[in-house]
């Protein structure tokens, strides 16, 4: 299944790199605003300039494989009825989307990730991890990924009580966006706003595996940071496993 | 050609008003996807009183502007940009048949007033920065502001229409002419000191971002040009957004004339 996905996700290479180009083009016009603040204040939150600028192009290299916009097709399926093929399957439900998004994640990791980063690096000294970072950074990726997967699936199985998913799309983009630090590095968030931010699920999205990559989390806070993911995938599969039974027992499908 | 663009809006516009709590909803929701730019704008002077040389009142100005010029070209021509996609459905040629230009009928579709929602952050930040601006307000200056708001809107919608012509050649690359469209509207809420040299020298002669509001900007804050570039500019916005037109016209009549179908 998730080679199959894989392939459908991979079939359109110019498609992800003009993709892929639209998140470089953005990746310079953030980082030069991140330049100009740090000009300001050089060791903001923790970060040094080579830090923030890495952290611009990291982030715009996950765009893809944690899909922050949102979305997910399994929310048109169900609006439209398809889902009761898709639950006809003898195989779970959330298991069969679950390898779908995976494939996806691997699909976009390897089409559009590469672009920003390597056009970062051309014009901008960018951190780079050692071997065993790098490793730690894979793992913190996939965690991510699936936490993305699980905010998202229960999104789109909201679709069975809401039906139109339009006006929850917009909520899930902007708490994305914003808690993710997407739009501005969670680090810099002042006070309580900043606490409660990094405690959040989407923390775990792009904030963490940046700090992985840059190195901020080492030994037992490295296993912190993990662990804060794999403790949030968990929770969102193991909710989106109690939605999917509920859903079950709600839909009708009229026949015909 | 003007009758028809709007007799085809409100036509949409009654569709959509079929769903009236949607619509508000969907408009409050654009509204605040719009004022997350300005969240961001916020959290970073949280940090530093002066970013590049330009104060909070001055960078919410900017984004006032822009975001203002950018909802307007939006509201009127954003879904050229699904060209493309009608390229490949064949559903442009269906709108060929039929007698209205299919740049009016591209332009309508789904028009919603919904969109108006990206407006309320945008007129809400002119309205909480102007005050706050320290300038000392002559009657060029103040005619500046809704004078660079008109030709931003317009300079925005030749640039739609023009990426939106680049799909008759390559139908796949919307998402990279989105970082021209969505991309100049990010960029123009920042002060060009912000950016490389070479960088502002590219989005003043190569794409005219810099006529959207930041050289009228200079004019109304009365500050020095940072690239040293003649004061005759802050006046130039006209001729960069006639200029961006003509160079739409031309690509979207060059590209629909070579447009030949996707067959059957």
């Amino acid at each position: 299944m998730a080679w199959y996905a894989f392939r459908r996700h991979t079939a359109y290479p110019v498609s992800a790199l003009a993709e892929a180009l639209s998140n470089v083009a953005f990746g310079f016009i953030r980082a030069y605003i991140l330049i100009a603040l740090w000009r300001v204040r050089p060791s903001l939150g923790g970060y040094d300039v080579t830090d923030a600028v890495t952290f611009c192009f990291l982030t715009q290299a996950l765009i893809g494989p944690v899909q922050i916009f949102g979305g997910m097709e399994l929310s048109e399926r169900i609006r439209s009825g398809a889902v009761a093929v898709d639950l006809h399957r003898p195989v779970d439900l959330q298991g069969w989307w679950l390898a779908d998004d995976l494939a996806r994640a691997a699909a976009t990791l390897l089409l559009r990730a590469g672009p920003p980063l390597l056009a970062g690096a051309l014009l901008f000294p960018l951190r780079t991890p050692g071997p065993g970072l790098l490793a730690a950074f894979l793992l913190s990726t996939l965690l991510a990924v699936l936490v993305g997967f699980g905010l998202r699936y229960l999104g789109a199985l909201a679709v069975f009580w809401v039906h139109d998913d339009r006006g929850l799309n917009a909520v899930q983009l902007v708490l994305s966006m914003f808690f993710s630090g997407m739009i501005v590095p969670l680090v810099i968030f002042p006070g309580a706003l900043g606490e409660v931010a990094r405690a959040l699920p989407w923390a775990a999205l792009v904030q963490v595996p940046a700090d992985v990559f840059l190195g901020k989390r080492t030994g037992a806070d490295l296993a912190a940071a993990l662990g804060f993911q794999a403790a949030w995938a968990a929770a969102l599969l193991l909710a989106g496993r109690a939605l999917t039974a509920a859903a079950r027992r709600k839909l009708v499908i009229h026949g015909g | 050609m003007l009758r028809t663009y709007l007799l085809l809006v409100w036509t949409w516009t009654r569709a959509a008003a079929q769903y009236p709590v949607s619509l508000v909803l969907l408009g409050l929701a654009t509204a605040v996807v719009g004022a997350l730019d300005l969240a961001g704008i916020a959290l970073l002077y949280a940090n530093a009183p002066r970013i590049a040389g330009f104060t909070v009142a001055e960078v919410v100005f900017l984004y006032g502007t822009a975001t203002t010029s950018f909802g307007l070209a939006d509201l009127a021509l954003g879904t050229t940009e699904r060209l493309g996609r009608h390229i490949r459905e064949g559903s442009l040629d269906a709108m060929l048949v039929r007698p209205v230009s299919p740049l009016v009928q591209i332009a309508t579709e789904d028009f919603s007033p919904r969109r108006l929602g990206k407006l309320v952050p945008a007129l809400g930040a002119l309205a909480l920065s102007l005050p706050a601006l320290e300038v000392s307000w002559t009657p060029g200056r103040v005619a500046m502001v809704p004078a660079m708001i008109v030709t931003g809107a317009v300079l925005f919608g030749g640039l739609w229409v023009l990426t939106a012509a680049v799909q008759f050649v390559l139908i796949d690359v919307h998402a990279a002419t989105k970082s021209v469209t969505y991309g100049g509207a990010f960029l123009t809420q920042y002060p060009m000191t912000v950016f490389a040299r070479d960088f502002v020298r590219g989005v003043t002669f190569v794409i005219p971002l810099a006529f959207v509001n930041w050289q009228p900007t200079l004019y109304v804050l009365d500050r020095p040009d940072p690239l040293g570039l003649p004061a005759a500019l802050r006046f130039a916005a006209p001729v960069a957004a006639a200029a961006v037109c003509a160079a739409a016209a031309l690509a979207w009549r060059t590209g629909l004339r070579h447009y030949r179908s996707t067959g059957s």
